[in-house]
């Protein structure tokens, strides 16, 4: 259900890397000599096909922002002076001159440590309770209210309640990222232990297995896919959500340092932030289908 | 053990299941003993319950009426001493071969067995179904008919009181369904094991069993009739080929199948 509605811009150019992996194994099993002329015409079809419409694509946002910046009188700059500013910016992604005038590297990093830790704690939680609310009925009638309740909150709401209980910006940012992340990972933990088919759990019961040997040879590796699932969106939202509650909280940080540039009216920075977010985003969910991908294997067909 | 003739004995069950249109009554009246040692088969048409009847013996589900015991106790649940080879393998896809089948001996041996011990078992149950050389992979890398064989190595190798198989080999091809029939025949007069098996396979059922279980038409399906086979042992399928004995056997089963029990498709 969540996952199914959760499509990634990285899954199309990420198929034909799978296909080639799929017939190289082929061809190792087999090893029989492959016709290689034709092979290398085709990965290069499959190359151009890759390169061709993602660079388009680029080309086209960068001519439409151009158009968009010399044409109006709004104040964005244009490609090439975001550019020699980004230059100047990522010379030196790592220089301290105050808490209030680091690097961008710096603030990334801020920002990446506050989603670790809000979001780790988030894990720590929320995949031992999925796995209790999808093994007992009578927890996941308890729960489920709750959950639907609060899932639609707005994460920020949450920040006046952390600033209240944990005094101070970095816990209460932390602790925001933490509420917004835990939701997908109880769900999807929850769904996919309902999900373990039912001729698995009918081998554990005749071999008598024990509740420790079901959970490490049946349970969890069939619910990890829907669980990497819930860590991928729980990422994904962390990732959106802190660099909202660093423009409030202020410190050190991506959001921060949005803000910071836009008090300074420096528009090219606020333009080469939305860039680095965008592609630190792409990292850690591109990191994440790789690593979900090891661990699907093939279902029973019934 | 001083109930042999009736090692599995089944006593008036009665299976119904609750549906959203009501109730479904799957199994009536059924009353069978199986002896030690005893080969027997299920055989009807789809849908006649004879998987559910399997699943009661096994202990996956308790019959709405009735009793099953098994020497003389009430099958209370599922247990590894009633060793079940599942009709879609119901391999664990993130374990190996190997893996699969040791899951299934450490369970039952590693309470009085060394490592080493437990090693040769899973080599052993996987070498008999022929599969060695495909030990390491996954089942996602094998055949539908490896997938079974390795689901029948792992059911082997418990060393199970008794063997339940729900079609074990309809997913096969004819000539490794014939392999594999000849070495269960091989293996269980060597183990002396107890089986019942569900089939729809008249040949396999007459060549097999010592005892054919013909099931009536569901719903409410009940034993139509039961069918002693008494030909000698060992038993070989090209020289029973021609055999009258055999053949008679057969002509029965396909009668009562086609003729008695004629499959009516239900006007739903």
């Amino acid at each position: 259900m969540v996952a199914a509605v959760f499509h990634s811009p990285l899954e199309a150019p990420l198929a034909p890397a799978a296909d080639a992996t799929t017939s190289a194994s082929v061809k190792a099993m087999t090893s029989t000599p492959a016709p290689t002329p034709r092979k290398t015409a085709r990965d290069f079809r499959g190359l151009w096909m890759a390169v061709l419409p993602p660079v388009m694509g680029l080309a086209c946002l960068v001519l439409l922002w151009q158009l968009i910046a010399s044409t109006s009188n709004s104040g964005i700059p244009k490609p090439l002076e975001t550019w020699t500013q980004a230059v100047q910016v990522f010379s030196d992604p790592f220089y301290s001159e105050g808490p209030n005038d680091q690097g961008i590297g710096w603030n990334v990093l801020a920002s990446l440590q506050r989603v670790a830790i809000g979001f780790g704690l988030a894990a720590l939680v929320g995949i031992p309770a999925g796995f209790a609310i999808g093994r007992f009925e009578f927890l996941s009638r308890m729960i489920n209210p709750l959950i639907s309740l609060l899932r639609p909150v707005s994460p920020l709401a949450w920040l006046p309640i952390g600033l209240l209980v944990f005094k101070g910006a970095d816990p209460a940012a932390i602790w925001t990222i933490f509420i917004c992340s835990i939701w997908p990972m109880i769900i999807n933990t929850a769904v996919g232990v309902q999900r373990v088919p039912q001729d698995y759990m009918n081998v554990a019961r005749v071999l008598n297995l024990s509740e420790w040997k079901i959970f490490t040879k049946i349970l969890f590796p069939a619910v990890l896919p829907y669980l990497l699932t819930g860590v991928r969106l729980a990422v994904g939202t962390a990732w959106l959500v802190i660099v909202a509650a660093e423009m409030l909280t202020g410190g050190v940080g991506i959001g921060f340092w949005v803000w910071d540039e836009w008090n300074n009216l420096n528009v090219s920075s606020i333009i080469i932030a939305i860039f680095v977010i965008g592609i630190v985003g792409l990292l850690l969910e591109f990191a994440l289908i790789k690593i979900a991908t090891l661990f699907t294997f093939e279902e029973v067909k019934s | 053990m001083n109930n042999d003739a009736k090692y599995i004995d089944i006593q008036n069950v009665e299976q119904t299941f609750k549906t959203k249109k009501g109730n479904f009554p799957a199994l009536r009246d059924i009353n069978l003993s199986v002896a030690k040692g005893e080969f027997v088969a299920l055989i009807g048409h789809s849908g006649c319950g004879k998987s559910t009847l399997l699943n009661l013996i096994a202990g996956l589900t308790t019959p709405t009426q009735g009793v099953l015991l098994c020497a003389d106790r009430e099958i209370a649940g599922p247990g590894p001493e009633r060793a079940v080879v599942f009709q879609n393998h119901s391999l664990l896809p993130w374990l190996t071969c190997f893996e699969n089948v040791y899951l299934a001996v450490e369970r039952v041996f590693a309470a009085t067995e060394n490592k080493a011990q437990l090693k040769a078992r899973t080599e052993a149950a996987l070498a008999l179904v022929g599969l060695m050389p495909a030990a390491q992979k996954r089942p996602g890398e094998i055949s539908g008919g490896m997938k079974q064989r390795v689901g029948i190595a792992r059911a082997l190798s418990m060393e199970p009181k008794v063997l339940l198989m729900d079609e074990p080999f309809g997913a096969l091809d004819a000539l490794t369904r014939a392999k594999l029939q000849d070495e269960l025949l091989d293996i269980v007069a060597r183990t002396h094991s107890t089986v019942v098996m569900v089939t729809h396979d008249v040949d396999e059922a007459v060549l097999l069993s010592d005892k054919i279980v013909m099931m009536t038409n569901g719903p409410a399906a009940t034993i139509g009739e039961v069918l002693s086979v008494d030909l000698p042992r060992p038993r070989s399928r090209v020289a029973l080929a021609d055999d009258p004995q055999y053949l008679q056997y057969r002509k029965a089963v396909i009668d009562f199948l086609y003729t008695r029990q004629a499959h009516v498709e239900k006007v739903a």
